[in-house]
């Protein structure tokens, strides 16, 4: 390998500044990683006037065909795109063979988890997960008590969301196993590139994620009710003025199912039926997109007009499928996250192979102690808010926030997580300056129906600010290709 | 997806007309443009306000009704529902919800069709350019019904969307028939004249109907052969006849072929509006062009409700979007 002739041209002036980097690897970049050479070279042969143009023509493409999400302001709702960086994101075999467990392992884990709080209840008597961390989250559904469902899978589609730090480890930082989005940015960016960049990606040994709404199908097909041979399955979805309609639109077309509204849905003597020019026609497997609130208004929030009054009944009855199940939103939010670890090994008997990121329950003894401890190196959470309100990070806070922060954690200290600071790896991305290093998250996607299927792929979002570590689309946040090298 | 639901046969049956209401407003102001370099400018773009019923609201909200702002309303004015700029959009939407059943490229050319248009300045659409405007909304328009013609999978949604079409195609040659009416008849006597050929002409060209017109007609020009041509030309695609003609053949094709229960009313309104149809031009001159033109869209119009009710799944008391 020749290391001289590699680092001229488009990546020559490349620096991960520190960080490891998927593309170069561990931060020092003495010795690249291999499974990126062949990259590497074809990019070293393009001309930054080309990968601009071309990068610039994939956009176009992208909004063009409205792949899209909306943003609403007061006045006008403005389709935007998620920028796609041209540069794609490499995983080599090994590490995607511990990803792809790690995952299966963890879904697996949340399934037996569901499964136990809504029938159960082992978990509270033998003392591994406190009963209040489930009791108190309002996603928690007692509606769902002893209602069996089949295969006891609940999260049919999970999302786990992976970063890695500077020695190259994965961790886990959130789980989603709600309605978790970005898939069809999975394969979209996937056509892209092979539209806008065929000399990159061919003959490169990359896995292909193009079956996703076969195997979703399918693994739909197999929750259907008893005694159905050929199911009818609907995608659910608020409408076109839902931010994510595109992927509705894109799931339910590779699937070919009808994308529907809750207006599309009748019940009748606790079955579900879609209205259809030859009128109503039985729907048996629902891949819903709407929250559990807002599903059906005799169950649940009586002021939703998305869903269809009546579902809940029919779905307790077992003559529709619902994809998730209801009452998942118990299982992935930050203050169970902590307790993951030991979930695995309770239920698996297995240690996790995908770590998460420490964290410190304040609740605990050592873990308060620890946090105290170490304030000014922590990032301290509350377990019960959302959207970044009320942490306080360590290293950036004055003596008097760390003090107001102590005395916090000291009033209710059940409310409280601390974790280290953590980084996130880089990957090489086009911005105005060049070519330059900019953080990068990967979400997973895992199918379950009868078993477990993890997409071969993932969406890789990219924080296109300097030095920024938000990667949501919201915030500046675009995506990147990203291959499963075989 | 075996079952088309009623709500994407609706959204079909709209995109077609939204489309085609488009395309024949663009036809509209076009002849309008060509009649207007005379004396009775003025009147002529009034006379458009009084065709789509739009009057009172026009004056409301901008007064008196000049070239320029008559236009205006009928291009990009997006606060108007019936303007170009507002069909496309309602058809891009409409497309955009129908993305599941649609092709990508029908998709893919509104939606650029549509981000183009918004994008237009106030000077593009000035008399002068506005035959530029007209062609490239026609253009627009046309590419849409190709790349439909070429693409769109042949189900029932396809005759959702021929009806829409031929429907939305029937009611706008009326209305391109009607809204010349006064300017090129001014009394009963003159049907048979050769006076004003240049205006008569002009409106075939509007409906891209001239060449048709003279192989038909060699020689000479009546403003009865022209309404005649217009209304009942079979052969013609813009005719009334044959927009008719083109829904009877899906309705039927929805019934029979397609096992679609509950035509049956549209059935009826359908051959009430062919009674109508079967008679010749002396016979429509003999009622009044404008009286008969009139009825003719009546027709259309219960016939396109009863389409609503018995096949989209509208409540038997709501009315069309139109």
């Amino acid at each position: 390998m020749n290391e001289v002739a590699e680092r001229t041209g488009l990546l020559a002036d490349y620096d991960s500044g520190g960080r490891y980097c998927e593309m170069f690897g561990p931060p020092s970049m003495q010795a690249p990683i291999p499974h990126t050479q062949a990259l590497r070279e074809r990019l070293t042969r393009m001309s930054l006037e080309d990968l601009r143009e071309r990068a610039h023509d994939a956009e176009l493409e992208l909004y063009n065909f409205g792949i899209t999400f909306t943003v609403y302001t007061q006045k006008d709702a403005i389709d935007r795109i998620l920028p796609f960086d041209a540069i794609p994101r490499p995983i080599p075999p090994d590490e995607w063979q511990t990803l792809e467990s790690g995952v299966r392992q963890r879904v697996t884990a949340i399934n037996r988890f569901l499964r136990d709080v809504y029938h159960e209840r082992r978990v509270f008597n033998d003392r591994i997960v406190p009963p209040d961390v489930v009791f108190s989250n309002p996603n928690y559904r007692p509606e769902m008590e002893g209602l069996e469902v089949p295969f006891d899978t609940y999260a049919h589609i999970d999302g786990s969301d992976l970063i890695r730090d500077d020695d190259g480890t994965f961790y886990v930082l959130e789980d989603n196993a709600r309605c978790p989005s970005g898939v069809s940015y999975m394969v979209e960016n996937r056509h892209l590139m092979l539209r806008t960049f065929p000399d990159l990606i061919e003959d490169q040994p990359v896995r292909s994620v193009s079956n996703y709404g076969q195997r979703l199908r399918a693994a739909l097909g197999e929750i259907a009710p008893e005694g159905v041979d050929d199911p009818t399955v609907v995608l659910l979805s608020p409408g076109t003025y839902n931010s994510a309609y595109f992927e509705h639109i894109f799931l339910a077309r590779e699937m070919g199912v009808a994308l529907v509204e809750g207006r599309d849905l009748v019940t009748e003597y606790d079955r579900v039926y879609v209205r259809t020019i030859r009128g109503l026609q039985p729907v048996h497997v629902i891949y819903r997109r709407i929250n559990d609130d807002a599903l059906d208004p005799r169950a649940f929030d009586p002021n939703s007009l998305l869903g269809v009054p009546g579902l809940f009944q029919a779905y307790r009855k077992g003559n529709v499928a619902l994809a998730n199940a209801i009452g998942t939103g118990v299982a992935d939010d930050k203050a169970l996250y902590a307790y993951m670890p030991r979930l695995i090994r309770y239920y698996l008997d297995e240690d996790p192979i995908l770590p998460n990121v420490q964290t410190n329950l304040c609740r605990e003894k050592e873990g308060l102690q620890y946090t105290l401890d170490h304030l000014d190196e922590l990032v301290v959470k509350p377990v019960g808010e959302a959207g970044g309100y009320g942490i306080t990070v360590g290293p950036h806070a004055t003596k008097d926030e760390l003090e107001h922060c102590r005395r916090q954690i000291l009033d209710r200290p059940h409310n409280w997580i601390s974790q280290p600071m953590i980084s996130l790896s880089v990957a090489p991305t086009l911005v105005d300056g060049g070519i330059e290093p900019r953080h990068v998250d990967l979400r997973t996607f895992a199918v379950t129906g009868r078993d477990t299927w993890v997409a071969p792929g993932g969406l890789s979002r990219v924080a296109l600010r300097k030095g920024s570590l938000i990667v949501n689309s919201s915030q500046g946040g675009g995506s990147k290709d990203t291959w499963v090298l075989e | 997806m075996s079952n088309l639901l009623s709500r994407y046969a609706d959204a079909i049956f709209w995109m077609a007309r939204y489309v085609e209401r488009a395309e024949d407003l663009a036809r509209v102001l076009d002849v309008t443009e060509t009649f207007s370099r005379d004396s009775r400018g003025g009147q002529n773009w009034r006379s458009i306000l009084e065709l789509y019923s739009d009057a009172p609201t026009f004056s409301r909200e901008h007064g008196e009704a000049t070239a320029a702002a008559v236009i205006r309303f009928y291009t990009l004015d997006d606060r108007n529902p019936s303007s170009i700029l507002s069909n496309l959009g309602m058809a891009r939407s409409n497309a955009r919800t129908l993305r599941p059943l649609i092709s990508t490229e029908m998709w893919t050319q509104l939606n650029i069709f549509y981000n183009r248009l918004r994008a237009l300045g106030p000077q593009e659409i000035a008399e002068p350019r506005l035959a530029r405007f007209c062609s490239m909304i026609k253009e627009g328009c046309q590419t849409h019904t190709g790349i439909t013609e070429g693409t769109f999978y042949r189900d029932e949604g396809w005759c959702f969307y021929q009806l829409g079409k031929q429907l939305e195609r029937a009611d706008q040659t009326t209305r391109l028939l009607d809204s010349k009416y006064h300017n090129v008849l001014p009394s009963p006597e003159d049907v048979g004249s050769q006076i004003d050929v240049s205006r008569w002409n002009a409106l075939l060209r509007s409906a891209a109907g001239y060449h048709a017109f003279r192989k038909i007609h060699p020689r000479g020009m009546t403003p009865g052969d022209v309404a005649g041509f217009m209304l009942f030309h079979e052969g013609f695609p813009r005719s009334v006849a044959a927009c008719v003609d083109e829904v009877g053949g899906r309705l039927t094709q929805l019934r029979s072929v397609y096992n679609i229960p509950g035509a049956t009313a549209a059935m009826g309104r359908l051959d009430d509006l062919r009674t109508l149809l079967d008679t010749d031009i002396d016979g429509v001159i003999e009622f009044g062009l404008h009286e008969y033109l009139d009825r003719v869209q009546q027709y259309l119009n219960a016939l396109s409700v009863e389409i609503g009710r018995d096949l989209l799944g509208h409540a038997p008391a709501a009315t069309s979007a139109k």
